[in-house]
């Protein structure tokens, strides 16, 4: 049994054929690397993976149920949170009510529990407060917290984003890259960070340009081009495989 | 539109385009000459203000310092709200009946206000027809009233209630749409409620308007005095204020707040952004149809004529003077802009005029409202 099972999974955009029969799977704590040249259909797959598009066809199997076509909101309650390529925070909230806000659905009390100051809700509001500093500590965020979060540097907003996915109690994780735009110091912090979030049981899907982090930190790789997947393998077998060189540096011409 | 607002955004030619737009408002009223001499006064006045007196930035730096000041410390400190509530208490005691009357206005709008607030200032959906919600509450209240003879304390939940199933019947359809889609189609709703009324004579009485409505009763004692009746508001006021601040420091405050700032994201959090907009513009109904319901009952009399588009204008100004998403800044705007306009009656013919101008000049400087953190946008 595998966390996330795709089946022969598609998405077209009229005659454009973003992804084409994909088919793969994760096993439990490990780190899923998905590379290929722009343009190759990395982010639609996430996309599709995570209920912001519906697939033309094939099927998602996430614990044991077809997810394909499930509503994003939906999907994370079912255990699959993401971040974003183009970091989506909510940037006028400080960095603590990013991550409580992530917090919604482990609350069960709700408008009138709110009115009237149950102490249920007092309770669960102070559960998820705890848990915020918990999330913002294991990122290193814990002196940030009362920032504004559209206010900090770039790495840090990453580093929030990924907390907030975290918060949400998802089991699956899908990092759209990462480490974009950051620089080594941060990126090897950030491979640090991914590698602890599997040690503590989380099963981890990326998108990643830079080599070194993806050859560094993989259990397996995945290389599309032209929305097809066209190898599959660990580091080593995707550092020597032919189809994959070429799809990055183009076919020798003789 | 970019070159416009390269125009606007120019210091320099800022202040000439403030005069140019304040001299156009007078010119039907006192002719070219007058006109003209106000644009070159003003012309050469703002500019020498602002740059002969480096003082006046630090001015402007200092008042918007202490201001954030103030709204940092409204929100957070519940004993600001009773400081305000001792005086307001003690306006029938020391007051004439006008001001009382000018108060309970504020009062109802304050309701008003803080409802619209739930769905534009937090949830950042703009409403341009809150006032049918408004216009909804009170025909429900007057008509359970006069036809059937239920008293203030059964017409009133039963017409908030009804108020917020046509909230939400109304809003299934609208939440699909954004920005300025929804904005249109809000206003289109605010019209046809507003021409329903002003028709349908059967059940409304037309333009006539709906009359002998009943005062409220608290067990046999009738609120028929205009400074029972501003008890009775001032405790609605009371309750919505505190309401609002719990629900906005809850996980539906929260997450309403969070569709304002990025849907996508929203989602990806697990909150159904369907299910909390249709929550939103339900819960602001709820608040409207109450004003809704205690404006008839103090008026004892309603008409299409109190529930024009203009009325939403209105609510929706309060909203932005304050501050979207603001408590504090919008119970302080609907004040503003009840008394103001009496107080400006002095002036008869150039109170809304002076109205006007002084919104437009409130955008140009602080066009994140009087209290407000958050710059005004239509844009989705």
């Amino acid at each position: 049994m595998y966390p996330l099972e795709v089946k022969a999974l598609s998405k077209h955009f009229g005659g454009i054929r973003a992804i084409e029969e994909i088919s793969f799977h994760t096993k439990d704590r490990t780190i899923l690397s998905i590379i290929g040249p722009n343009g190759a259909g990395k982010t639609t797959l996430f996309n599709c993976l995570t209920g912001f598009m519906k697939p033309t066809r094939g099927s998602i199997i996430f614990s044991e149920r077809d997810i394909s076509g499930l509503s994003a909101d939906k999907i994370n309650r079912m255990g699959i949170a993401r971040t974003f390529q183009n970091i989506r925070l909510f940037r006028d909230m400080t960095v603590l009510e990013n991550v409580l806000v992530a917090q919604h659905t482990k609350i069960r009390s709700g408008l009138f529990s709110a009115i009237t100051q149950l102490p249920l809700f007092k309770r669960e509001e102070r559960t998820i407060r705890e848990k915020a500093y918990e999330y913002l500590e294991l990122l290193g965020l814990e002196t940030h917290v009362d920032k504004v979060s559209g206010s900090m540097p770039y790495g840090e907003q990453r580093k929030l984003e990924i907390a907030r996915a975290l918060a949400t109690g998802a089991s699956l994780l899908l990092f759209d890259e990462p480490t974009a735009g950051m620089n080594p110091q941060e990126t090897s912090e950030m491979m640090r960070i991914i590698m602890n979030l599997r040690e503590l049981g989380k099963t981890i899907i990326l998108i990643e340009h830079d080599m070194r982090f993806v050859m560094g930190i993989s259990d397996r790789i995945i290389v599309l081009d032209h929305g097809v997947k066209i190898a599959e393998g660990s580091p080593e077998e995707i550092k020597t495989n032919p189809m994959v060189i070429e799809a990055y540096l183009g076919k020798e011409t003789h | 539109m970019n070159a416009l607002s390269s125009i606007i955004k120019n210091p320099l030619l800022k202040p000439a385009f403030i005069a140019l737009w304040l001299a156009f408002l007078l010119l039907p009223f006192r002719g070219v000459k007058a006109a003209s001499v106000l644009f070159i006064t003003l012309t050469i006045a703002i500019p020498a203000f602002k740059f002969l007196s480096g003082h006046l930035s630090s001015l402007v730096k200092q008042i918007h310092s202490s201001v954030e000041r103030v709204r940092h410390y409204l929100p957070s400190d519940s004993r600001f709200l009773f400081l305000l509530l001792l005086p307001a208490a003690a306006i029938p005691l020391v007051a004439q009946g006008y001001i009382v009357d000018v108060t309970i206005l504020s009062g109802i709008y304050i309701i008003l206000a803080l409802g619209l607030n739930v769905v534009v200032g937090f949830t950042g959906l703009l409403n341009l027809g809150f006032v049918a919600y408004y216009a909804i509450g009170a025909y429900s209240f007057a008509l359970l009233n006069t036809k059937l003879g239920m008293g203030f304390w059964s017409a009133m939940p039963a017409s908030v209630l009804i108020t917020v199933i046509a909230g939400f019947l109304f809003a299934v359809p609208a939440v699909r749409l954004r920005g300025d889609y929804l904005a249109l189609v809000t206003l289109g709703f605010g019209e046809i409620v507003h021409i329903t009324l002003n028709n349908w004579d059967s059940l409304t009485k037309g333009p006539n308007g709906i009359s002998g409505i009943a005062p409220p009763h608290i067990l046999s004692f009738g609120l028929t005095s205009l400074n029972s009746f501003y008890y009775l508001v001032m405790f609605f006021v009371v309750i919505a204020i505190i309401v609002m601040r719990r629900i906005h420091a809850s996980k539906i405050g929260r997450a309403w707040i969070a569709l304002r700032e990025d849907e996508i994201a929203t989602s990806a959090m697990g909150i159904n952004r369907t299910m909390y907009k249709l929550y939103s513009v339900a819960f602001g109904a709820f608040w409207a149809g109450l004003a809704g319901c205690l404006f008839a009952s103090k008026m004892r009399f309603i008409s299409p004529e109190s529930f024009t588009f203009m009325e939403s204008v209105l609510i929706l100004c309060m909203v932005i003077v304050g501050g979207l998403g603001s408590i504090a800044g919008v119970i302080i705007g609907a004040v503003i802009l009840v008394f103001l306009p009496e107080v400006l009656r002095e002036v008869q013919l150039y109170r809304m005029l002076a109205l006007g101008a002084g919104l437009v000049v409130l955008m140009i400087f602080r066009p994140q409202g009087l209290f407000g953190g958050k710059n005004v946008s239509i844009g989705s």
